[in-house]
């Protein structure tokens, strides 16, 4: 097996048949996030200088922390990000998540995801990297265009 | 959108190798990517083209320079819509088969 370097700045992309408003409350609503992000409850007001957290399913821990850097809906969503679900990642430094939606032809939109800043935050990179991003990009996909979650 | 941009990029065997590159280590310029090909700066850029128009790699600028990334949820969407619900299982026990050969040999 073959091992990925973990970079500082991971960059995702995925078009999504449906429009920017309706990928900004699949962001920013606990009804989307617990369908297709691992489960979780987003809870913030998305308002600059606020939090931005991550609840479990049941809300009983908290798995992301952050602040909520820049906001634009339903264009561009920019916020510090801890990962608290893991002892390992828990005590790295903060990275950076930027959401990026730009409305294409065809009903589709464009949905890019930066996560950059992880200087201090190596253990952060590996968990997010992979499989990680690219669950829940997948996965937001699905339940937007299907209305469904992904089965697994 | 369609899966034919995808499977017509995997469909190459440079293509295939400059993916493996950003794999190992991501966020790379032109001039990095060439100079690990024996291929033209031209033959690269239009490799690189077909896979950002693909969606399997993104293109960011960082001061000068136009840093490429891997895109790897096209791969993961190909994985769901073929692999899961045909093969998956069958995929699962041969790719295990392979794996205890090659541990064994």
């Amino acid at each position: 097996m073959s091992t990925m370097t973990q970079t500082t700045v991971q960059v995702y992309m995925v078009f999504i048949k449906a429009t920017p408003e309706e990928i900004w409350d699949a962001i920013t609503k606990p009804e989307f996030t617990s369908r297709y992000f691992h489960g979780s409850q987003i809870d913030s007001t998305f308002v600059p200088g606020t939090p931005y957290r991550s609840w479990s399913p049941d809300r009983s821990k908290l798995w992301v922390e952050g602040d909520v850097l820049d906001s634009d809906p339903p264009r561009r969503l920019s916020h510090t990000w801890r990962s608290l679900y893991d002892a390992e990642t828990a005590g790295e430094e903060p990275s950076r998540v930027t959401w990026e939606i730009e409305p294409q032809d065809g009903g589709f939109s464009k949905l890019v995801v930066v996560h950059d800043q992880l200087e201090g935050a190596p253990k952060t990179a590996e968990s997010v990297s992979g499989a990680g991003w690219m669950m829940v990009l997948s996965g937001m996909k699905t339940l937007l265009e299907t209305g469904e979650p992904l089965s697994s | 959108m369609n899966d034919d941009p995808v499977f017509k990029a995997l469909a190459d065997p440079t293509r295939r190798l400059l993916l493996d590159r950003l794999y190992e280590r991501d966020g790379r310029s032109l001039t990095e990517l060439e100079s690990e090909l024996e291929m033209t700066r031209f033959g690269v850029m239009k490799h690189l083209r077909v896979l950002e128009d693909a969606g399997l790699l993104v293109t960011r600028r960082s001061g000068r320079e136009k840093l490429h990334y891997l895109n790897p949820v096209p791969i993961r969407l190909i994985h769901d819509r073929w692999i899961d619900k045909y093969t998956e299982r069958r995929v699962s026990a041969l790719a295990d088969l392979k794996h205890e050969l090659e541990e064994s040999a």
